[in-house]
């Protein structure tokens, strides 16, 4: 049995990095050149990751699966990017920026990893300014800074809404400057479907040209997997159309840990679902809970007359209006965590207080901050965001409330890694979203950016060359060999295995069934009997995904039908894991919320005698149960308490 | 809400392609343009059809991989929008949709409505960068730079890279994409030291791959779905002018 070994190095917390740094194996500059490194996908991670390895000097191939890297879904992030400069000279520190994370995380994160995310989240900021990307500034020229939740600090750094887009097109300017240099192959629309070992390590990949339709082989020294979250496998969510886990669950299939796959953030003010021809979810800012407050009618009858369309919000008069935030969590009010703030809302609707012609949305009310402040003030701040709602709504926020609901945001879990990010296969190393390491049960805002940047940079560029360092007498890997032809092979055989089935039912059809299963049973709100239901509901779906799924059209060339059903169908064995894994689970924390384990008021409970783990689950094969392995997490710099909201 | 249809069909790069009549019933004003797209599609694979290829991935307005000429604008009626926050109730039940993909011959067609734009990638590897490696980088406040500088190469840099503009110019020209990453560094003191072969590789790389002139008509910038403006295009010319007279 894979033993799990999280690999922190000795010393005090704050020397731990620098000491690594300092000991670890470098690989000479002429032996830079005969080293192959795969880099899959292009987000923050994987493109920094790239960048960075090729100006090194090793030999990089990035395959992604848009028509261009500069697309990945690390794009869509609005509203920052968290590091602790201290610039406002407001007390932060790296210290508190590691603080505030392990706490927001409900601590299930591990201390190392979340001091080094801290550590280098300066370098980030300076490497990203020297890029040229424009972040905002004072009048005086230097940056200017924001306040996210969870903190008591300014410590978020953006560039408008669009804080995820230039970030992005930074590490794409500096991948496009190594593409330019000879020194990294870019390959655009493709897909990977396979990792392929040899003698025990990751030595390459099986990629699907997209536009082809063709497998190919691609070897390397070690393998980089950067491909995201799976926040998909609820069909509805705030990810990108071809955000998936497949990437992910294919290299757990060939025997890399799977961590806490159910810790699933679900972001609370995002644009209500509207049909159920709606194809994803889109958010609207956490920024907005600054300004607006969130409400539900006091009298069920107010909430079904609007579910009906005969009342509207405007003429509820104040006292029958219940602003369940501020009465709940007096302290923090409407800018409790994400996860609380989901909870609440959820819980109202459950009670049929819930507004809109479905009954699932709560509003969020800016009338009062209009009256105060103006709406020029609101305009500046928010213009944005009330444009886009406008353009999705039809309906003016400036006049009539927003109406919001949580929706699925992005995945904590991932692949289970040491503290050099290499999962429990060696030679394959796991970079920002795709990995389980640094937020625990719950991320903060403006952490993702932190970490997938951190990553790419700062951290895998270090431990992946202390990895290739006793590689450098093997030569190129040739891909015509019976470890590459078998993998390639399994892909093939499943790919026949779809076409074969020649069902009636289309492939988003199985998609919106698992999602609705998941949103139910292992969304905001978990049980053990929902769970066991989930599992059974699961297996009985992918069962019939196989017996009547229907994939029109070749293999060859484009076939947009064929690349959604090879998704779903790992989405459909992803699920199932997950729900497993929240099953397990006899506490709440976080993201992760257990009907059965909570406080008297209803808040969550975290049982840290026995849960203070990071759940790996290992592979045991097609229909067999995983086996569970556990990381003890281990907190020696912070003091463990219960998060508390109610009063400061 | 009914529609006709009236969408590019071409099974590859090197088939010929034709216009298909699809009719669309039922489809709620509140629905996507994406999602109208997605329940033909759906319609298709029920009939054993193949369902029309078009590219689109974040459906937020920012990714820039959706595209769509519709009813003779980049990205539909809408102003200020990709297709994908494009809604139906900007179109009148009953309304004939005309639907291709961009035209243009630097992006040619890979099926139906897909088309390939990894020539701005190259314009951008061409020089769209500061040569910097990771590391080794000043303090990120020893670099002041004005606010209305800073804004203004935040402007330019909203570009999604969609290629509304190189479909919406009759000469498929790329000068507003280009003078997009050019304008950020020319207004940036971290993008001055390479200014020069900046924007000499970057015009060059354009002007090789088959992009168009501009004539001055300013459609990218009425079509452009960031509203990147043709002052971008005024500052490519003024960088290019110092670069060859320098």
């Amino acid at each position: 049995m894979t033993k799990l070994d999280s690999k922190i190095p000795a010393g005090p917390l704050a020397e731990k990095w620098t000491n690594y740094k300092a000991h670890q194996n470098l690989v000479n500059p002429a032996n830079k050149r005969k080293i192959d490194v795969i880099v899959v996908g292009t987000g923050l991670a994987g493109g920094a990751a790239a960048a960075s390895l090729s100006e090194l000097g090793f030999n990089v191939k990035v395959f992604c699966i848009q028509d261009s890297p500069r697309r990945a879904h690390s794009i869509a992030a609005q509203g920052g990017i968290n590091a602790a400069k201290n610039y406002p000279n407001d007390g932060d520190s790296i210290y508190r920026l590691f603080y505030d994370t392990v706490k927001g995380g409900d601590y299930r994160a591990r201390e190392a990893n979340v001091y080094r995310l801290a550590e280098v989240s300066n370098n980030i900021i300076d490497q990203c300014v020297a890029q040229g990307v424009p972040f905002a500034r004072e009048y005086g020229g230097l940056l200017d800074n924001r306040s996210f939740g969870g903190a008591l600090v300014s410590r978020t750094f953006y560039a408008r809404g669009q804080t995820g887009q230039q970030l992005l097109l930074g590490a794409y300017s500096a991948l496009s400057k190594e593409i330019n240099n000879g020194s990294v192959e870019m390959y655009t629309r493709r897909e990977m479907m396979d990792v392929v070992k040899i003698d025990g390590k990751a030595r390459g990949i099986i990629v699907r040209d997209l536009v082809t339709g063709k497998l190919e082989r691609y070897g390397a020294h070690a393998v980089l997997l950067a491909t995201g979250g799976y926040g998909n496998v609820f069909f509805l969510s705030t990810n990108a159309m071809t955000s998936n886990g497949s990437a992910a669950w294919k290299a757990y299939k060939r025997g890399a840990f799977f961590g806490d796959p159910s810790f699933v953030q679900i972001h609370p003010t995002c644009i209500p679902v509207h049909g159920d021809y709606q194809s994803k979810l889109t958010l609207m800012s956490e920024s907005l809970r600054n300004d607006g407050r969130i409400w539900v009618p006091k009298k069920k009858e107010d909430a079904e007359a609007i579910q009906k369309g005969t009342l509207s919000p405007v003429n509820i008069p104040e006292e029958d209006r219940d602003y369940y935030l501020e009465r709940r969590y007096p302290a923090f009010g409407n800018l409790v965590p994400r996860d609380v703030a989901s909870r609440a809302a959820k819980e109202r609707c459950d009670e049929g207080y819930g507004v809109g012609n479905t009954g699932l949305a709560v509003y969020l009310d800016f009338k009062d901050a209009i009256n105060r402040l103006g709406k020029n003030v609101i305009e500046a701040r928010y213009g944005n965001l009330f444009q886009m709602y406008e353009k999705i709504v039809d309906e003016n926020p400036y006049q009539t409330p927003m109406m919001i609901y949580p929706a699925i945001h992005y995945t904590m879990g991932g692949i289970w890694v040491d503290y050099e990010l290499q999962s429990t296969v060696p030679g394959l190393f796991v970079g920002g979203e795709a990995n389980f390491s640094d937020h625990g049960a719950n991320r903060l805002g403006a952490s993702a950016l932190m970490q997938g940047l951190s990553d790419g940079y700062f951290v895998l560029p270090y431990t992946m060359q202390n990895y290739l360092a006793d590689q450098i007498g093997i030569p190129h890997f040739p891909t015509d060999t019976p470890e590459f032809n078998e993998t390639e092979k399994d892909v093939q055989d499943t790919i026949d295995k779809l076409f074969a089935v020649k069902g009636n039912t289309s492939v988003d059809t199985f998609h919106k069934k698992l999602g609705l299963i998941m949103w139910d049973f292992v969304g905001m709100a978990r049980n053990k009997e929902g769970l066991e239901k989930a599992i059974v509901e699961i297996q009985g779906l992918r069962k019939e995904f196989w017996q009547n799924v229907s994939v029109p059209g070749e293999q060859t060339g484009m076939n947009v039908e064929l690349e959604k059903a090879l998704r779903v169908a790992d989405f459909l064995e992803l699920g199932e894991l997950m729900a497993r894994d929240a099953l397990n689970r006899n506490e709440s924390c976080g993201g992760h919320f257990r009907d059965e384990y909570k406080t008297e008021e209803g808040e969550a409970m975290r049982d840290d005698s026995n849960f203070m783990f990071v759940s790996a689950w290992e592979y045991k094969g097609v229909d067999k149960e995983p086996v569970l392995h556990k990381e003890p997490l281990i907190y020696e710099n912070i003091e463990v308490k219960q998060r508390n909201y109610k009063t400061a | 809400m009914d529609l006709k249809l009236k969408i590019w069909r071409q099974p590859g790069p090197d088939a010929e392609g034709k216009f298909v009549h699809y009719p669309v019933h039922n489809i709620s004003k509140d629905a996507s343009f994406l999602e109208m797209m997605d329940i033909l599609n759906e319609e298709l694979v029920a009939n054993g059809e193949e369902p029309v290829a078009f590219d689109h991935d974040c459906r937020e307005g920012i990714c820039g991989m959706c595209s769509l000429y519709i009813n003779g604008h980049p990205h539909g009626p809408d102003d200020s929008i990709t297709t994908c926050q494009l809604h139906m109730r900007k179109f009148k039940d009953g309304e004939t949709v005309v639907i291709e993909p961009w035209r243009a011959k630097p992006f040619p067609i890979i099926k139906d409505l897909m088309v390939d734009r990894t020539a701005f990638d190259e314009i951008i590897q061409a020089g769209g960068y500061v040569s910097i490696n990771t590391g080794g980088v000043p303090d990120a406040n020893a670099i002041p730079i004005k606010k209305e500088n800073a804004d203004l190469a935040m402007d330019a840099a909203a570009c999604i890279g969609c290629g509304a503009c190189v479909a919406a110019c009759k000469n498929a020209s790329a000068m507003l994409f280009v003078s997009a990453k050019v304008s950020q560094f020319a207004l940036l003191p971290q993008g001055k030291v390479e200014a020069k072969r900046r924007v000499e590789n970057m015009v060059a790389k354009m002007d090789d791959l088959g992009f168009g002139n501009c004539t001055n008509t300013y459609a990218c910038e009425a079509e452009c779905p960031k509203d990147i403006s043709v002052a971008n295009i005024a500052r490519m010319n003024r960088e290019f002018f110092v670069a060859k007279i320098s």
